[in-house]
């Protein structure tokens, strides 16, 4: 694993080659902990170096200043090579007060760079933070490099020319800190200033002040007054393919993959969704882009969002709603109208913790056997999952295609951390896109709407307004031949059959199942799905690297599953499915392949550590 | 009032679809069906541009028997499935058809937000005071004390007015008509002309679980001596010599039923009805002893879906017509070579 060592010399002349760092900055709630994060996450991109970012922010809104629970943080991984999990453990972590210390000191690496704002060291803030003395003070934080400043202080020295009020003084602190970990990692402060010219137009005197208060932190790094085992350090650039980037989250990522997707069908979109963490930024994201052919519908619950969308999806837009998991719950009686109606509906699930109210801002994949079995009756549909930020792109285009082409509700799973989380990700080229474009129903001759094509079976999709092929659809089960209500047994057999049929046959119409890493037969096959990707890639790099013959398989499809999958399972001696719920895929692979997969699960709100799945191989490879 | 006569002249059998009509015998809900497919041609409707959106329960049936297009949803939610429909395609003329089961239990909550957000759809909610489709319970507007299948003892839930919940949630048209009553049409003619939403409570007649629950008012005899059919700009007048009427009670902010000729009562006594005054649609709502029919409410403001129209045509204009590949770099981009 790369880390930062030691320079063995006073004040660094040459800056030393590092190959990627994790920095973890972590603060109070009113900290900017966010925006420093992501400044420092621009930059490092404009530098070229691939990265990968994990904010990971309190429930509470306001939580009371210096609490523990208060504490937010934003961690990027900036690489100069292709990374893809914003990475294990922090080697530098930035506190900008006792309890943000407490909160993440256990999870910095031994030997890590440790920096600290001593003015919130108070006696307070320390009381606060549950310590009884001082961690400064004593040797508890040894095994680090600690570079303890008063930032309190030298950022009010800083902007005392501006004339601030205490508090818009006392905010600069984290661009303070921010121009003192450019410095050490040299990156270029101009795409801050100018951010900050642009964030404080109406307020210059904040902009200046901000902007001064970088270049002191800066200049304190510059200046030789740094200790002689903080280093200054260079991550040179990434290779990565050609083209042009931009930063993206899960969230952007979907909300732009569903405009492409409607645009690909050549329908216009309705989102109905009702606010809920942490999917409520696709929610905002999307209520921008009206220009683009997209209405927002902030509804009066989870239900009638759903309902919105189903009834625009009847009308011949593309009804969308996206939630997290406590919302699919609300919304399973209506998807199941969809499936019956047979209408075309996007349902977005970014996972949280659970059961219940769970842990709204932290993540979990343990949805996905609601997704596939949660509603009542024998009620299929396809779910599809997205593996990284940019992924959630092709995956919302795909459930659009899938949705509109076989007149069926698709839920595409993604998840907290994938949605909040960003990577550079190359723009890709719209026109490389194959258009699907929807064509409606409006032959009177011989109509009825529950009659299917012959392949994809699908009905037909005839819209009000349109003379000729007026018809009733609804929830009660419909007669195969005619479309008019039917209670007969033997239609409800064909008819379930048909619901059945129709969306497994969406597997003969979805690319095979093939390894991302690996040859396709070996010894160990690691298969996962949705946010664990980069986890699941990075250890199954290192495994490879150790000689193993392992390979990895990541499931996008997960119902119906892709083709192929089962000859693919079947040429490894062991199977691992790692995933952060008590074992749901694997429980879906067991039944449908029939397999002995093993599992792995992890069900603390965080990610996968790579060396977890990492050891976790190894151990089960010696116990064999 | 006049309805438009269509080019290619409709019939009320061009809206009747082949179905069967399945509600039990002596049902209201076939006199309203009637009524509706007696007036869509009047408005100048067409099967093609008109939707019927119900939920559950008896009436929710409605959207089978009519020859347009129809959505027979879930429980409740219908007000939000049309509201998606419209927002789809504001030029379909919409009707939802809804119970004060539907409507006002489980949908309580949807039918508060279409008619506070004012999307235009006419919504129908035929009153029979009792769940008809599961037999027989008790429902949000039954009376106190009346005894059903889950409420042996007599309920003791106290009942809702729906037409001042329709108020009360901000609706800017709120109608009442019974089922058999031959001023429907006119009922349903005003509420399609309102732009926005239309509620109408239509008192309807279950003759298998609550027969009879508004005798008083629709009976030949008993009628004209409790329905009040309300006029804009006209006397509100009752009984079947016109010869009673509704005059304010200053010290209580009520409305008293009086008779012209008693006690000095004349004719200018008798308050004159405002359509536009919501205070007075309250007090129409629910009087003593007579039931106002006809619109007690109509203040039009901008519907929802032409608010929502009307914003999505400016952003258009402002930002131009989504070019994908524009929107995909509408950030802070580099080149990697
Ligand atoms: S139960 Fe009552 S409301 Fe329902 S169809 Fe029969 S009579 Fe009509």
């Amino acid at each position: 694993m790369p880390s930062i060592t030691p320079s063995s010399e006073g004040a660094p002349s040459a800056r030393e080659d590092l190959d990627s760092v994790v920095i973890r900055f972590a603060g109070d709630s009113g900290d900017g902990m966010q925006l420093t994060g992501a400044q420092f996450t621009t930059a490092s991109a404009l530098m070229g170096n691939d990265l990968a970012t994990f904010p990971d922010f309190p429930a509470e809104i306001r939580a009371p200043a210096g609490t523990t629970y208060g504490v937010s943080g934003f961690q990027i991984h900036f690489a100069s090579y292709d990374i893809l999990t914003p990475g294990d453990q922090p080697d530098v972590l930035v506190a900008m007060n006792p309890a943000a210390l407490k909160v993440n000191i256990d999870t910095l690496r031994k030997g890590g760079l440790l920096v600290v704002n001593t003015g919130a060291f108070t006696k307070n803030n320390l009381a606060k933070a549950g310590y009884e003395s001082n961690p400064l003070e004593d040797d508890s934080l040894a095994a680090f490099r600690v570079l303890a400043l008063d930032i309190n202080r030298m950022t009010l020295a800083a902007v005392k020319d501006f004339s601030l009020g205490a508090k818009d003084a006392g905010r600069c602190k984290n661009m303070w800190t921010l121009g003192l970990m450019f410095w050490i990692f040299g990156r270029d402060r101009a795409s801050t200033i100018e951010w900050l010219k642009r964030k404080f137009k109406d307020r210059p005197e904040l902009a200046d002040a901000n902007i001064a208060a970088l270049n002191a932190g800066h200049i304190y790094g510059e200046s030789a007054e740094m200790p002689s085992h903080i280093g200054a350090y260079q991550v040179p650039k990434a290779d990565l393919p050609p083209g042009e980037y931009r930063n993206i989250d899960g969230n952007q990522a979907t909300a732009l993959g569903l405009v492409a997707g409607a645009k690909l069908a050549g329908i216009e979109l309705l989102y109905g969704s009702y606010p809920i963490t942490p999917a409520s930024s696709l929610l905002h994201n999307l209520a921008k882009l009206r220009h683009c052919g997209v209405t927002t519908f902030q509804a009066e619950d989870e239900i009638a969002a759903v309902a919105a969308a189903i009834g625009a999806s009847f009308g011949g837009k593309l009804g969308v709603t996206g939630t997290s998991g406590p919302g699919v719950a609300l919304k399973s009686e209506a998807i199941g109208l969809a499936i019956a109606a047979e209408l075309p509906l996007v349902v977005v699930d970014v996972q949280r913790g659970g059961p219940s109210t769970g842990l709204p801002t932290k993540t979990e994949q343990s949805d996905l056997f609601q997704a596939v079995w949660g509603r009542n009756g024998d009620s299929p549909l396809c779910v599809l999952a997205a593996a990284t930020p940019g992924d959630c792109f092709r995956m919302a285009i795909e459930a659009v295609r899938i949705a509109t082409k076989y007149m069926t509700p698709v839920i595409l799973l993604t998840d907290g951390y994938i949605a909040n989380g960003a990577e550079p990700w190359r723009i890709p080229s719209f026109a490389s896109y194959e258009p699907f474009p929807v064509r409606f129903h409006t032959d009177p001759e011989g109509f009825h709407p529950f009659a299917r094509d012959a392949r994809t079976l699908a009905r037909n999709w005839a819209i009000p307004g349109t003379p000729g092929v007026e018809h009733r659809i609804g929830g009660l089960e419909k007669n195969a031949a005619s479309g008019h209500i039917s209670y007969d047994p033997a239609n409800h057999d064909q008819m379930t059959h048909l619901r059945s049929d129709k969306v497994l046959g969406i597997a003969s119409d979805v690319p095979a199942a093939a390894v991302e890493l690996g040859e396709d037969r070996g010894e160990l096959l690691m298969v996962g799905w949705g946010s664990t990707y980069g986890s699941i890639s990075q250890a199954v790099r290192l495994l490879r690297a150790r000689g193993r013959k392992a390979s990895h398989l990541h499931l996008r499809n997960i119902w119906p599953l892709p083709p192929g999958v089962r000859e693919l399972v079947d040429r490894f001696d062991r199977v691992i499915v790692p995933e952060l719920n008590n074992g749901q895929l694997v429980r879906l692979l067991r039944a449908e392949l029939g397999c002995d997969a093993e599992s792995l699960t992890k069900v603390a709100g965080q990610p996968f550590r790579i060396q977890e799945l990492v050891d976790y191989a190894e151990a089960r490879r010696k116990a064999a | 009032m006049t309805a438009n006569v269509p080019e290619t002249a409709l019939t009320r059998k061009d809206f009747a679809s082949d179905q069967e009509v399945r509600w039990c015998p002596g049902c209201g809900d076939y006199a309203i069906l009637a009524a509706m497919q007696r007036t869509l041609p009047e408005l100048g409707s067409t099967p093609a541009n008109t939707v019927f959106v119900s939920g559950i329960g008896c009436s929710s049936r409605f959207p089978y028997y009519m020859n347009t297009y129809g959505f027979h949803t879930i429980h409740g939610r219908a007000p939000a499935i049309a509201t998606g429909l419209k927002l789809a395609n504001p030029d379909l003329d919409v009707w939802v058809v809804t119970g004060d089961g539907d409507g006002l239990s489980i949908g309580g909550n949807h039918l508060l937000h279409v008619l506070r957000r004012n999307v235009d759809l006419n919504i129908l909610l035929f009153n029979n005071q009792i769940y008809g489709l599961t037999k027989g319970q008790y429902s949000p507007t039954s009376t106190l004390g009346k005894v059903t299948p889950s409420s042996p003892l007599g309920s003791v839930d106290q009942p809702l007015t729906p037409a001042r919940f329709a108020l009360g949630a901000g609706a800017r048209f709120v109608a009442r008509g019974y089922d058999t009553s031959k001023a429907l049409p006119d009922v349903l003619v005003r509420a399609h002309a309102h732009k926005g939403a239309s509620f109408i409570e239509i008192l309807q007649n279950c003759p298998v679980f609550n027969d009879g629950a508004f005798a008083e008012i629709t009976d030949r005899k008993t009628g004209p001596d409790h329905q009040l059919w309300v006029e804009h700009g006209r006397p509100l007048r009752f009984g079947a010599d016109l010869d009673r009427g509704l005059r304010i009670n200053p010290k209580n902010l009520s409305l008293e039923v009086v008779r012209i000729g008693d006690a000095g009562v004349t004719e200018d006594d008798i308050l004159v009805h405002d359509e536009t005054n919501r205070t007075l649609a309250f007090l129409l709502s629910s009087l003593p002893d007579v039931c106002a029919l006809g619109v007690l409410y109509c203040d039009p403001v901008i519907a929802y879906d032409r608010a929502v129209t009307e914003q999505t045509a400016a952003a258009k204009a402002r930002a131009g017509d989504g070019d994908i590949d524009k929107l995909l770099r509408a950030a802070h981009t580099w080149q990697v070579s």
